[in-house]
């Protein structure tokens, strides 16, 4: 048989039917999963129609996007920023309800942002088809998954069916040789990848990230990377899975037990891509040249190396985002004046996330003209982060550590940045308005974040880890 | 779907590149629950200036955009979040096609479904589009064709299902639902 990349083996595995030139294929899905804001209409059309879902075990809902992050008061009332978002809330607990899904709601012990319960589940598996109205669903892909983002009407199209009509995306392979240097992150890797191959370098395709430097990442650092996909236009973005991945998942809540595990490891195994399969694009990028990496402009694709100074804008689009950003040609990116921290999201709301922030807070102080928010990507990440002590270290710098939720990523429950301020954050987007109407965004790694917290501006997280490389 | 063959109007232009769905229909309008409505807010932060009254400068308040059902955008047009609101907002706000030169994938499958025309057409008559606002335009679905008002014509690329759904006005679920049979048979072999 012909060399297969590892999409070809997920789709294949997958087709329902095949595509013809008239027809996309017919996709399963094995694991569909769910969020407040994009499923009431997909749920309403399934009412309308008097279709029941399909597969209600393979339906996994969640409460993220509109949810406050501050606690209830004594009366259990929550600060929902609108009684539309609380009621897009109860919809989606009524919609589980009557639908037969289960629902991590609330006040559950494991709700958390949908890409990251997912994994600490161990409910997204390698070997996978994934999906959520959600475009940050690449980041299931570091498990060796096919995952990818729909819109609604899919959404409904997989509730009632659990299939979606697709057509085959095109593989392309990001090979990152050699290794992260010291105090250089994952987030850095892949903002740096993205201002390589452009915001649509991606379009139409599946990014297979390979390579050493991929294979010397955590999980949690994979997942980084592959949230980010959709960032440079792609579907989707994965790993094959190794050891790596095997120890991360064994043991979580859903992943296989006993004689099901090894029998998943066998499976698992063969998820790779054959050594001489055809990508139909190749980019190589050189790890040990990737520094801290922070974006200055509207888009993730506008990017640069914390020591770089701000490009002479080629057109008026890019004139307009340095107006916007209020950044200058040949000015210094670090040494900018924030107005706002921001640590959390799906790309870095995980345990490592917020040690890596904790680590240059510790025994230091938020400046006095920052805010900084802490918020956990999961409850779950948040109790852990409390057992080892770092809501602490950064309730004593001065940040505020809040419940789990998508929060300031997204800016939709009210955490936001104010008009004209400018924030650093650990989030995926720097859209105009993303982070609340005429907010400034850069984004950066979790360190990075802290660094600027603590200087009140934007700054060298390496050299606020000296201590540690040191050692 | 009621069935679409073509669309007829005098274009707008939005020449800005990577027109994000943010941009479209900002985060804090998601927490409807409904389709109906998003118009209003279609380029919120664009349309309206800081205390809430329309920036007479934008495309879409000019006088002579009432009416307009094409719009012309920059390249890779509804890239970002998947939010379906993009193409619903769009919609409602009377559009019934986007031109570019590139369309984000989630964003171009999103407004396929709904019956919005995400087309692309080449950089050259990209380009043409671009520069000449309020063209009146023929999109003909039929013949995979653009007429310009001189009678000229030039192609666009459109999956091929997606145009047979949106010319026969096919409803996607229902065509997944006939496959029920293919489905069954797959999660038995699957389920292993
Ligand atoms: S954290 Fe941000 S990017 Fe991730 S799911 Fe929530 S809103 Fe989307």
């Amino acid at each position: 048989m012909a060399a297969r990349t590892l999409l070809d083996k997920l789709w294949g595995a997958h087709q329902v039917m095949a595509e013809t030139p008239e027809t996309p294929a017919l996709l399963y899905v094995d694991l569909h999963l769910v969020h407040e804001v994009t499923s009431p209409q997909a749920f309403a059309e399934l009412r309308a129609r008097r279709l029941r879902v399909r597969r209600p075990e393979r339906v996994l809902a969640t409460l993220d996007h509109s949810t406050p992050t501050l606690a209830a008061d004594a009366q259990g009332r929550r600060p929902y920023i609108t009684p539309e978002a609380e009621a897009q809330v109860s919809m989606l607990e009524r919609n589980c309800r009557e639908f037969g899904v289960e629902l991590l709601g609330i006040d559950h012990p494991q709700r958390g942002i949908v890409h990251v319960i997912g994994p600490e589940l161990g409910a997204t598996q390698p070997g996978m088809t994934i999906v959520c109205g959600d475009s940050h669903t690449s980041t299931h892909g570091a498990f060796g998954a096919l995952a990818f983002g729909i819109g609604t009407s899919e959404v409904g199209h997989v509730l009632a069916t659990q299939c979606l009509l697709q057509r085959k995306p095109r593989a392309m392979a990001v090979e990152v040789r050699g290794r992260l240097q010291p105090g250089v992150s994952a987030k850095d890797l892949v903002l740096h990848i993205i201002g390589r191959i452009g915001i649509d370098g991606g379009t139409g395709c599946v990014i297979e990230y390979r390579g050493e430097a991929i294979r010397a990442l955590s999980m949690e650092e994979r997942m980084t990377v592959c949230n980010m996909s959709i960032e440079a236009g792609a579907r989707a973005g994965m790993i094959a899975p190794d050891e790596v991945t095997f120890a991360w998942l064994k043991g979580r809540p859903r992943a296989p037990r006993g004689a099901a595990w090894e029998r998943a490891i066998g499976r698992w195994k063969a998820l790779h891509s054959d050594p001489d399969a055809c990508f139909e694009r190749r980019v190589e990028i050189d790890a040990g040249a990737v520094r801290p990496t922070l974006s200055y402009g509207t888009h993730p694709g506008m990017v640069l190396d914390i020591d770089a100074t701000v490009p002479a804008p080629g057109d008026a689009q890019a004139q307009r985002a340095l107006d916007y950003m209020g950044l200058r040609a040949g000015a210094r990116l670090a040494g900018t004046p924030v107005d706002v921290v921001f640590v959390g999201s799906c790309t870095n709301g995980r345990l490592s996330d917020l040690r890596a922030a904790a680590a240059v807070l510790r025994g230091r102080r938020v400046a006095g003209s920052v805010r900084m928010l802490v918020v956990p990507g999961s409850a779950a990440v948040k109790r852990a982060a409390e057992l080892e002590g770092l809501d602490a270290v950064f309730r004593t710098a001065g940040a505020e550590w809040r419940e789990s939720g998508c929060s300031m990523c997204i800016a939709m429950n009210g955490d936001r940045v104010a008009p004209g301020q400018l924030a650093v954050s650990t989030s995926n987007r720097n859209f105009e308005g993303r982070q609340g109407p005429g907010a400034r965004t850069v984004l950066a790694s979790p360190a990075a974040a802290a660094a600027a917290a603590v200087a009140g501006c934007i700054a060298d997280p390496r050299a606020y880890l000296i201590t540690e490389a040191v050692a | 779907m009621n069935p679409i063959r073509h669309v007829h109007s005098r274009t707008l232009v939005l020449a800005h590149e990577n027109i994000d769905t943010d941009r479209i229909i900002p985060a804090r309008f998601l927490t409807t629950t409904s389709r109906a409505g998003l118009g209003q807010h279609a380029f919120q932060d664009w349309r309206y200036r800081s205390d809430g009254t329309p920036d007479p400068d934008f495309v879409l308040n000019r006088p002579d955009a009432q009416g307009c059902k094409i719009l012309v955008a920059g390249r890779n047009f509804g890239c970002g979040s998947s939010r379906e609101h993009a193409p619903w907002a769009l919609l409602d706000a009377g559009l019934r096609a986007v031109i570019s030169s590139e369309i984000a994938d989630i964003f171009r499958a999103n407004a396929l479904k709904n019956g919005l025309l995400a087309i692309t057409v080449e950089d050259a008559e990209h380009r043409f589009l671009l520069e000449h606002p309020g063209l009146e335009l023929k999109i003909d679905l039929v013949a995979a064709e653009i007429e310009l008002p001189d009678g000229g014509r030039f192609g666009f690329a459109l999956e091929a299902f997606a145009r047979h759904c949106l010319i026969e006005g096919v409803d996607q679920l229902g065509f997944l639902l006939r496959h029920d049979d293919a489905i069954r048979h797959f999660e038995e072999q699957h389920a292993a």
